[in-house]
């Protein structure tokens, strides 16, 4: 104790201010390539299973060691899982930021950190927790391969005496982790417990915020989007997957390639019903996806930014040469190096208009982890009953986070094969026109290679072909042949899943977001009526956009479109589509790498009433 | 070779083992220009394709961009085909085939789609041996362009538009060698009969990719005195390693030659290709000889032709990949989707 009070002075009297109970935010300060994956893992785990509401967003650099990294963990009694601007509880185990971190601190906030560290500027108005790591480490009889790992459960320990947070859960996690192993279990658990004992015996606790359990988190599960997302493809019967990898896209096909011998091995003959390449680059990967959509296979990739500009040639000729495929854009900041490994949703235009000539896509936009894992499913339906490539538009906060969720429900809709001719349809019909428009909807219908009827055999290509896709430099033939594509997207209008709305007796407003914008807009949307103001608020879960969201606009005298990105790209395209009200929608758009916070919304709406 | 006969067809044309006379193999007109090498290749597919009496539902016909490119639609019209994007034939073809292991792709590509723009795809594609016939129609130009020289160019060679090309050719049958494709050819489209024989051979081939290298001369482009790549030089300058016929698993072997002067290739489906020796005695199983002949013949500018590499023993992509046997296009519901006991686990087991 005495060490305490010469390194950093006087500390926070936190007497007479009231405990926080499961209501605070923490932020865990490291090196990256350290291993804190492994004890904020822990941290959130262990919260998570005393029924507490958490959420955790790794703010990491594109490097693999060496740089600052930032997990925050957010711990909320009310459900909230958007990020937070405030820290109450700040691990300041990277030298190199410590001090900065300190002052983001917010007052009567708790440091915990490494006692052989002195602050350059030490506050006087937050609590400290100095914790003797490396003499722990010592203690432990590690392995010094496993220093760093074993110094992070020091904190872990720090945290759980301090903070309350139980250590059988803490076990658990830990054997979670671990998928059971006896021995790294023991090794980290018995640093953690150290640590807690130390802390015990030697820090009295002086701040006000603390864990108790809950019963909110029961039954549900902690994953990443990109674990959803992966497992969604595999449950929607994906056949081929080829990719290239690429921050934050890679965990998706790593899901793959995880459950892939467990879910897709055929019994007769041992082996794999999905074919997973990974291919040279995305030109390659997306290749391989029209040759393959072409021929029959459910196909998908997952990418980001960079790798969708060179996807851009494949996909428009996908969607001139009506091929079904999937495309996951998990969405981050770009281009090139920087912040790579930071979030965004800056590809919407792109998506939406990939290709030359005229091209639209359907893209879905997935607001939560169930709809990561069922649009992984409708997203190969609906490529194959339309016919075209479809965009599923995550992005890293949603794909490369821990979040939690009922766990997925199996689907019950039976695969969407769409219209595809058999030798015998052919018989039956006697003739075949791959590009005509029978039903009226846009789509025509196809035969696949291999198809033994003298009929079936089609010639593909971009542009330049008519109904019975021959070639063609005729300009009606072509004009006709757009004329369908745009009743196809219409088709695609109706067929995409609608907009969520969620409505407040007596609102005044109206908010429109998507993506993983949407847990900060849901508590922007409470912050807001504390403060007088009552929204509406639609959640757009794909494009194109549709009826629905015309409404909203035509019933709001003002709406406000919140989403990560610099120019207020879905904002645009709601202006083109409601065109009529384009005055009424304002745009509430930010970019700088980090997800939002609900006070960032509610102070950005606010403004506009003041 | 003699090819199988069953019976007259109407207007008394032979048929072949499907009943099919060669009108069956046809495709539309050729629009390029008017005695351009690339069609006599097409004709060639065509008697070949009748010959072995391929099933047309069974192939696929893959391209990227560029004259050559255009001529999947000139031959086999009752087989499907895609005319895909410059330089990006081989990945298109990947994923065709990986979908469908029972179709037999002949992908059709230039030297411009394949020595250029699509270098990568090309070697990524022998890399992972992909079955498939890869016919690279080869004029040392880009005519859709009107007369740029392309990577295949020698080293010299003077073109109207271009004036003279400074840099070294890029050999892709060495290329293909390097990247372990098991079958590589090269020939020329003025010599109609090895065209045939080795297209026979390279469509028999099931070890994966076969490369077909053929020197097609751009009539329009680059058909003048001076070039490597013209009918009158490769009709006077190509120097055949072996004279090649293709003998089918069930045909005989009527091709009469004394002891020691030919080599005979068993193939994997039983057919066998025999090499009879010319001016010196190549051995197309030995691959460092494959590539000290290329490297040899190009430092010399001399224009050889024949099966220049073979070798069955490299595992395809689809055994790399461990896919069912069964076509992937061609599963069910029931073997694509994983039962609901299997979600219900990986749910409890995130718990």
């Amino acid at each position: 104790m005495t060490v305490l009070d010469t390194r950093v002075g006087s500390q926070y009297d936190s007497s007479g201010h009231p405990e926080v109970v499961n209501d605070f935010s923490i932020v865990i300060a490291t090196v990256n390539g350290s291993g804190s994956q492994t004890a904020n893992n822990t941290i959130i785990r262990s919260i998570f299973k005393m029924g507490i509401p958490v959420n955790g967003k790794n703010i990491f650099p594109s490097n693999i060691s060496g740089l600052p990294t930032w997990y925050t963990v957010r711990v909320s009694k009310d459900g909230y899982v958007a990020r937070r601007q405030e820290t109450e509880i700040l691990v300041a185990f990277n030298v190199q930021t410590a001090d900065a971190d300190l002052q983001s601190l917010r007052e009567g906030g708790a440091c915990f950190y490494p006692d052989d560290y002195t602050f350059l500027n030490p506050r006087n108005d937050v609590v400290y927790y100095p914790l003797p790591v490396k003499q722990l480490v010592k203690e432990s009889g590690a392995d010094i391969k496993l220093k760093d790992y074993i110094a992070n459960m020091v904190y872990v320990g720090g945290l759980a005496e301090i903070l309350g947070i139980d250590l059988g859960k803490i076990k658990e996690a830990l054997v979670k982790h671990f998928n059971g192993k006896a021995k790294p279990v023991e090794l980290n658990y018995g640093v953690v417990s150290k640590a807690a004992d130390y802390v015990r015996q030697n820090l009295p606790k002086k701040d006000i915020y603390k864990v108790a359990p809950l019963d909110l988190t029961n039954g549900k599960i902690l994953i990443e989007g990109n674990t959803a997302a992966g497992l969604g493809a595999l449950f929607g019967g994906v056949s081929l997957v080829s990719w290239y990898p690429i921050t934050p896209s890679t965990s998706v096909v790593d899901t793959i390639n995880e459950y892939l011998r467990e879910l897709r091995t055929d019994p007769a003959s041992g082996k794999l019903t999905c074919a997973v390449v990974q291919a040279e680059d995305e030109i390659a990967a997306i290749g391989m996806l029209v040759g393959a959509g072409w021929a029959g296979c459910r196909a998908m990739t997952a990418t980001s930014g960079p790798g969708l500009s060179l996807m851009t040639e494949f996909a428009g000729l996908a969607y001139f040469a009506e091929v079904p495929l999937v495309i996951w854009d998990i969405m981050r900041m770009g281009p090139s190096t920087g912040l790579p490994t930071r979030t965004s949703q800056g590809d919407i235009l792109t998506a939406y208009f990939l290709g030359h000539g005229d091209t639209r896509h359907v893209c879905l936009l997935p607001g939560n982890m169930q709809e990561c894992f069922d649009f992984g499913i409708t997203s190969l339906d609906l490529a194959e009953h339309l016919q075209t490539p479809v965009f599923v538009l995550s992005d890293l906060d949603f794909g490369m986070n821990l979040w939690m969720t009922e766990p997925f429900q199996y689907p019950e809709k039976p695969l969407d094969r769409g219209k595809v001719l058999s030798e015998d349809d052919l018989k039956r019909l006697g003739s075949f026109k791959r590009y005509a428009d029978i039903e009226g909807d846009g789509v025509g219908w196809r035969t696949l290679p291999g198809n033994p009827h003298p009929m079936s055999a089609y010639f593909s290509r971009g542009t330049g072909h008519n109904a019975e896709a021959a070639y063609s430099e005729r300009p009606d033939d072509w004009e006709e042949n757009l004329h369908r594509l745009a009743r196809k997207h219409d088709t695609a209008r109706i067929l995409v899943p609608k907009p969520v709305i969620q409505t407040r007796t007596g609102a005044n407003i109206g908010v429109i977001a998507y993506g993983s914008s949407d847990p900060a807009v849901v508590e922007a949307c409470d912050l807001l009526q504390t403060q007088g103001v009552s929204a509406d608020y639609l959640r757009l879960r794909a494009l194109p956009l549709e009826e629905t969201t015309s409404k909203f606009i035509e019933s709001h005298e003002i709406v406000f479109v919140v989403e990560m990105n610099y120019d207020g790209q879905m904002h645009k395209l709601l202006q083109i589509h409601s065109p009529e009200h384009a005055a009424r929608l304002k745009s509430v758009a930010h970019c700088d790498g980090l997800p939002f916070t609900a006070q960032f919304i509610t102070e950005k709406v606010m403004s506009n009433f003041q | 070779m003699t090819a199988a006969v069953k019976e007259p067809g109407a207007g008394g044309s032979k048929l072949n083992l499907l009943g099919f006379d060669r009108t069956e193999y046809k495709g539309k007109p050729s629009t390029l220009c008017s005695g351009c090498g690339h069609d006599s290749v097409a004709s060639q597919i065509i008697a070949v394709a009748w010959e072995l009496s391929l099933q047309p539902h069974r192939v696929i016909k893959t391209s990227g961009i560029g004259c050559s490119s255009k001529s999947p639609a000139y031959f086999l019209n009752r087989s499907h085909g895609f005319n895909s994007l410059h330089g990006r034939m081989p990945s298109l073809t990947t994923g065709a085939v990986l979908a469908n292991k029972e179709l037999l792709a002949i992908g059709v590509s230039g030297d411009g789609d394949t020595g250029s723009i699509g270098l990568g795809q090309y070697k990524h594609l022998l890399r992972r041996n992909v079955p498939m016939v890869y016919i690279i129609e080869n004029n040392g130009v880009y005519g859709l362009t009107k007369g740029q020289f392309s990577a295949t160019a020698d080293e010299g060679q003077k073109l109207k538009y271009a004036g003279v090309n400074e840099l070294p050719p890029i050999d892709l049958c060495l290329e293909a060698i390097a990247s372990g494709c098991g079958f590589v050819a090269r020939s020329f489209a003025g010599d109609a009969k090895q065209v045939r024989e080795l297209l026979k051979a390279a469509l028999s081939y099931k070890g994966g990719t076969a490369v077909l290298d053929i020197i097609s001369p751009c009539i329009t482009f680059n058909n003048h005195e001076e070039s490597t790549k013209s009918y009158s030089y490769g009709k006077a300058n190509e120097e055949r390693l072996h004279d090649i016929s293709f003998i089918e698993p069930q045909g005989e072997i009527v091709v009469d030659y004394e002891e020691g002067t030919a080599r005979e290739v068993r193939m994997h489906d039983g057919s066998t290709i025999v090499l009879r020796k010319l001016s010196e005695d190549y051995n197309p199983q030995d691959r460092n000889a494959a590539i000290s002949k290329l490297e040899e013949s190009q430092a010399n500018q001399e224009f050889i032709t024949g099966l220049l590499y073979i070798n069955e023993g490299r595992k395809r992509i689809h055994e790399a990949l461990h896919i069912v046997d069964t076509p992937l296009a061609h599963l069910n519901e029931a073997q694509l989707r994983p039962p609901r006991e299997a979600l219900d686990k990986i749910m409890a087991d995130m718990n």
